[in-house]
């Protein structure tokens, strides 16, 4: 961060040097510059008007290049979290009373290492058994050679195999003896003068900034540790504890929260009075949206016809949205051809009659259902209508590229900031995907409800494909199994007598979700199970028991 | 009530425009479709700019004129409509035979509904359509046929505007050509294109071969900043509308024109936030009316309002300036402080309808000095206007030297460009300037009677130049000549022109002061810049990052002060996970970053370090990790990754 803003002021001040040559050369030009850089001047105050009291982020702190990340940066950093306020810090002078007195100036350092130190005697406790593959490498590392510690930083942005090799060794030569007495080699050690390392290293990185970039993102490769969770041999959550859980956990800063809220509540009016001035609202900031809206709903619209969508639900499209407003708002039976058709009916309705009014609340108008391009232009047109007031959340980063400049103008928003920190429990709740550790929990009991109502046979045919993809599975180019294999294994089995009975059973596996058919390349049908490998080990697993 | 009015003053002001600057458009179409030539299809292309927003206004009104003055038929096409020819055409006689019962509304509609649905939708179809309407209209009403020829030409022509050329595909559009263009003898097309970026884009866009058959005329609408300049000049440049707008303000509004997106609607959609948001947040904007309408809600104050003029800052001013039995009375009588307000508003007023002269006049100066000190455009003198005293900086010093250097003929142009100015202006202040300039402008004519007999003088005195052919001579009169011009005193023609910048310098300092010198400025600016940025031109990543790297900004509690960049680890979840993932590359290994987690929020909650790496993490701390990552893959920081298990992906690039 702080390097790149560093870099920054220097590109304005070479910028405006430029800019101070180009004034001579053309009157046009030289004015377009000016403006430009009364622009800039603009921007700059209207950053700090718009913040008010907070503190004005400028863009380059915002879409920095990244700088090569250490893997164990993020315990280190956790450590240094975890570590500041609390702990005193009289305890771990005592430790070392002498080190302190020899190196003053890198007593925050040494402080960070001796943690580290700490964390990873930890490890070692817990992790006995695989302690090769288990420690992040670069820990171990940094444990062992602490001398390096600072010139390390220069040497990680250019990763050079040699280098790798070259730290290994030193690694091994000094791996025991590190660990025996970490203490004294940190006190043997001197670290060079930081500040004229610090800086050489500043330069460097800022000349090949572009270079890095295109570097981290060209390997492949990348550097994590090869941990899991399910070496953690913890149980995996599901959506019900998650809840009960959370639920016991206390909200943290719960008045500062609602004091938020409220001043946010104030607004109410506001919004109604912009609203019917044919603007509409989209909200944004950090935070659950959905209860501020809901208060806005019940506060304001109790009389009003209003529709709310859930946008954040997985199975919202604009089709359902168009339904529900022909259909309860407008009372009209019948279907129609395309979801634009419906549209122009909607319109032809709504400009007939204008006393004719409708509030739409949108809670996540960028959830990955609305957020293509058809269902916005969809939205915003319906949107356009004067007499439809349209009230909007939007909570992801890039929200704001859905919509290009017709769009936008269809819309007519007024952007609200209501950063109101709430957790996004509706939203979350549905995403099940995202749930990294649910996932695995739902689809497995899913599976298990469907089997269970089939008949022996039935689940003798499912069980024969997941193990058929179970012994695939180190294959990344599997292709599911084919129809004609599946057909035979299954006869051998005894487990079908035609196809056809075969083909029955399959059809209702696909309604249930449970496979999956994709043609091959030679034209033959390919099964697949859409489950990752260790559930349906899992599953195999229980179902094994159960037989 | 006012804003409305206001509103659509203004939607007025722009339409009448634009059909201004389009009527011309209609004259040459009119002429080409008397010159059909065969296989070719009449095109206009239409270079609209940039400024995409704005170009539906300008369709509109313009397929109104050409529906009043040439044909019936007209269709407008959008390229979302229209992903294949099927649908083009589709939507084409949807469009064209919907007009065609505006037009006559005799048939009943089902049957007109039936068979569009029924007719196979293609060109055979179109051309009996049009045949039989066209005949429909011949045999049934021949009266009507007479007035409808007066109006239309023999056979209207069918115009269909492709709005959006440049998104429409290419296929489509190639495929309409061709088979138009082999219809072109039963069925006379016109087509128009409107094109966004350059007229260039038609020859990229279709082949030779297709392009061929198009006979097209270029047409350039204006452009857009010059229709920013005709809204800023009916707007805010004239004393009719009592709502003004404070100088950031409209910077503000121009730069995002400017800067972001050239579109005129979007700075009237601008302009009208800052009258809801004065109207909303301002109390004492009652008073900004019509002076007619003033004197009664003045009268109808209630007390509080009052007490609200009084808490105005430059009130108070007013009154400090005030001797101290008026400020007495100022305070504490609502009567006279009623009066005052009253005489106020209507200095107010005054000090606009001369502002503005002197402003236009003052731009007829500046405009054309060399490198525009003080701005091209009056929209750029008007907010120096605004900022500051205008006569303090240094561009104005600048400027007023050049204008010293003017030569005569651009002097008397402009002294009588500002009387007209002047003669025209509502202010009732001006006769005397009038007079003056006037007065001005007469000393030039003598002087130019003078320099006319002093030009007989100089020129003899160059012939006596010319005679000398000594080498030696020459040199020394020309010597001479130097030395008494540099040792002359002005001419008269000199002075004369500083008088008169004099003149006009003395002017801007009379009326040109800035407004928030003015009493009651507050009730009829609108000068919150902020606000207009924040809801206009919002930053909704500059908000998330601000949330998540410094919590403190919104939640006001002392324990997530921070300084510097880093937070502390009392900060919610989600802050904490954040800070946490910023320091992994493209990749993250969930285990490694739960741990991380529990590690920090173990120390927050003060428990012992060693349990927290333990391999048991606690069930409500995994569980709000679960919820924090899961916020933040909603937010779209992270995604889940198969590259690898129990990874996630990154999906931001450096500090966010």
């Amino acid at each position: 961060g702080m390097k790149v803003r560093k870099e920054k002021t220097q590109l304005t001040v070479s910028l405006r040097r430029f800019v101070k040559k180009l004034e001579n050369i053309s009157d046009d030009e030289a004015q377009d510059i000016l403006e430009e850089k009364s622009y800039v001047d603009a921007l700059g105050i209207c950053a700090q008007d718009a913040m008010g009291n907070s503190s004005s982020v400028s863009g380059g702190e915002v879409y920095s290049f990244q700088t090569p990340k250490r893997s164990s940066k993020m315990s280190e950093l956790a450590s240094e979290l975890a570590q500041t306020p609390v702990q005193s810090v009289t305890s771990d002078r005592s430790e070392c009373p002498e080190k302190t007195a020899k190196t003053p100036q890198s007593s925050s350092k040494k402080y960070m290492f001796l943690l580290l130190i700490h964390i990873f005697s930890v490890l070692l406790q817990s992790k006995k058994k695989e302690f090769v593959s288990t420690t992040p490498y670069r820990l171990r590392k940094r444990l062992a050679a602490p001398d390096s510690y600072l010139e390390s930083e220069s040497e990680y942005s250019a990763s050079c195999s040699e280098e790798e090799d070259e730290e290994d060794q030193r690694e091994v030569s000094t791996g025991l003896s590190g660990q025996k007495t970490p203490a004294k080699t940190k006190a043997a050690s001197t670290p060079p003068p930081r500040n004229t390392l610090a800086k050489e290293n500043k330069e460097d990185k800022m000349s090949n900034l572009v270079e890095e970039y295109f570097e981290a993102h060209s390997s492949s490769k990348v550097l994590t540790s090869d941990r899991t969770l399910q070496k953690l041999r913890k149980r995996r959550l599901n959506q019900q504890t998650l809840h009960d859980l959370l639920k016991k956990a206390p909200l943290a800063y719960a008045a500062e929260i609602k004091e938020l809220n409220q001043h946010h509540e104030s607004l109410f009016s506001k919004w109604m009075l912009q609203l019917h001035l044919g603007f509409n609202i989209v909200l944004y900031g950090l935070g659950s949206k959905r209860d501020l809206l809901e208060k806005f709903r019940t506060s304001l619209l109790q009389d009003s016809v209003h529709l709310v969508v859930n946008g954040y639900f997985p199975s919202i499209t604009v089709r359902s949205i168009l339904n529900s407003i022909t259909e309860e708002v407008l009372d009209h039976i019948g279907t129609f051809r395309s979801p634009l058709d419906q549209l122009e009916f909607i319109i032809k309705r709504f400009k007939e009659d204008p006393s004719l009014e409708l509030y739409v609340l949108i809670h996540n108008l960028d959830s990955q259902m609305l957020r293509g391009e058809r269902s916005q232009q969809i939205l915003a047109q319906l949107s356009s209508l004067s007499s439809v007031y349209l009230i909007a959340s939007v909570d992801h980063i890039n929200a704001p590229l859905m919509w290009d400049h017709a769009k936008l103008s269809l819309y007519n928003w007024l952007w609200y900031e209501t950063t109101t920190f709430s957790p996004y429990v509706e939203e979350t709740s549905y995403e099940n995907s995202l749930l990294v550790q649910q996932s695995g929990s739902l689809a497995l009991s899913s599976l298990k409800h469907v089997l269970c109502s089939l008949t022996l046979n039935a689940r003798g045919i499912f069980r024969l494909l997941a193990r058929y993809q179970l012994e695939n599975k180190d294959n990344p180019s599997y292709p599911g199994l084919s129809f004609h294999d599946f057909y035979q294994q299954c006869r051998e089995a005894f487990l079908v007598n035609n196809d056809l009975t075969l083909r029955a059973q399959l059809t209702e596996f696909r309604d249930h979700k449970l496979i999956r058919t994709k043609r091959g390349a030679d034209g033959a049908e390919y099964l697949i199970i859409p489950v990752d490998d260790s559930t349906l080990t899992d599953f195999l697993e229980k179902e094994d028991e159960d037989v | 009530q006012i804003q409305e009015d206001l509103n659509k003053q203004l939607f007025d002001n722009l339409l009448s425009f634009l059909r201004r600057s389009h009527s011309e458009f209609q004259e040459k179409t009119k002429e080409w479709t008397c010159q059909m030539k065969s296989r070719e299809i009449p095109t206009a292309a239409l270079v609209l700019g940039v400024n995409v927003t704005d170009h539906d206004l300008t369709f509109r009104s313009l397929s109104e004129v050409l529906q009043n003055n040439i044909t019936p038929y007209i269709a407008l096409l959008e390229a979302k409509d229209c992903p294949g020819v099927k649908n083009l055409i589709q939507k084409l006689m949807g469009q064209l035979m919907n007009c065609d019962i505006d037009v006559d509304s005799l048939e009943d509609e089902d049957y007109v509904r039936v068979s569009q649905n029924r007719i196979r939708c293609s060109m055979t179809s179109l051309i009996n359509w049009y045949e039989s309407v066209t005949k429909k209209t011949d045999s049934e009403t021949p009266s009507k046929k007479r007035t409808s020829s007066s109006r239309h030409c023999q056979s209207p022509p069918i115009v269909v505007i492709f709005k959006d050329m440049e998104s429409f595909a290419t296929k489509v559009l190639q495929d309409f050509i061709v088979i138009s263009s082999q219809h072109i003898r039963e069925l006379p097309l016109v087509l128009i294109f409107g094109i966004a970026t350059s007229p260039m884009i038609i020859h990229s866009l279709l082949p030779h071969s297709v392009s061929s058959l198009l006979c097209i005329e270029l047409f350039q609408s204006l452009s857009c900043k010059e229709h920013l300049s005709t809204i800023i000049d009916k707007l805010l440049l004239t004393a009719q509308f009592p709502f003004k707008l404070g100088d950031k303000v409209l910077q503000v509004l121009i730069n995002i024109f400017l800067y972001h997106d050239f579109s005129v609607r979007n700075f009237i959609k601008g302009y009208q936030l800052c009258m809801v948001e004065h109207f909303y947040s301002q109390p004492l904007s009652v008073l900004c009316c019509q002076l007619v309408d003033a004197t009664k809600r003045v009268d109808s104050l209630s007390h509080e309002q009052c007490e609200n003029i009084r808490r105005l800052p430059s009130f108070r001013r007013y009154v400090e300036s005030q001797e101290s039995e008026k400020q007495i009375a100022l305070l504490t009588e609502d009567s006279f402080l009623k009066e005052t307000t009253l005489k106020l508003l209507e200095d107010l007023h005054v000090y606009h309808e001369n502002y503005v002269s002197v402003l236009r006049c003052l731009h007829v100066f500046t405009s054309s000095l060399p490198k525009y000190p003080l701005g091209k455009q009056i929209r750029e003198l008007h907010c120096v206007c605004l900022e500051d005293r205008v006569w303090e900086t240094e561009e104005y010093e600048s400027s007023l030297q050049l204008a010293r250097m003017l030569n005569k003929s651009d002097l008397v142009t402009m002294l009588q460009q500002c009387v007209e100015i002047f003669v025209s202006s509502s202010g009732k202040g001006f006769d005397k300037t009038i007079e003056k300039l006037n007065e001005f402008l007469t000393q030039f004519q003598k002087l130019e009677a003078e320099a006319f007999q002093e030009q007989d003088v100089s020129v003899s005195s160059q012939k006596e130049l010319q005679k000398k052919t000594d080498l030696y001579q020459l040199q020394k009169s020309l010597l001479d000549l130097k030395e008494s011009r540099r040792s002359k005193k002005l001419t008269k023609f000199e002075t004369l022109r500083c008088e008169i910048i004099d003149y006009i310098d003395s002017l801007v300092r009379n009326y040109l002061v800035p407004v928030d010198h003015k009493t009651l400025h507050e009730i009829v600016y609108f000068n919150t810049a902020s606000v207009l940025r924040e809801h206009l031109n919002a930053a909704p990543r500059t908000a998330l990052h601000t949330a998540l790297n410094n919590p403190y900004c919104y939640l006001k509690n002392k324990a997530l002060k921070s300084d510097g960049g880093s937070i502390s680890n009392k900060a919610p979840d989600i802050c904490i996970v954040y800070k946490l993932h910023l320091e992994c590359g493209r990749l993250i290994n969930l285990v490694d970053w739960l741990e991380a987690f529990s590690t920090v929020v173990m120390a927050a909650e003060g428990q012992n370090a060693d349990a927290a790496s333990s391999d048991q993490v606690d069930d409500v701390i995994q569980a709000r990790f679960i919820r924090a990552v899961s916020e933040l893959e909603l937010l779209g920081f992270i995604k889940p990754s198969k590259q690898k298990t129990d990874h996630v992906a990154r999906l931001t690039w450096g500090g966010c």
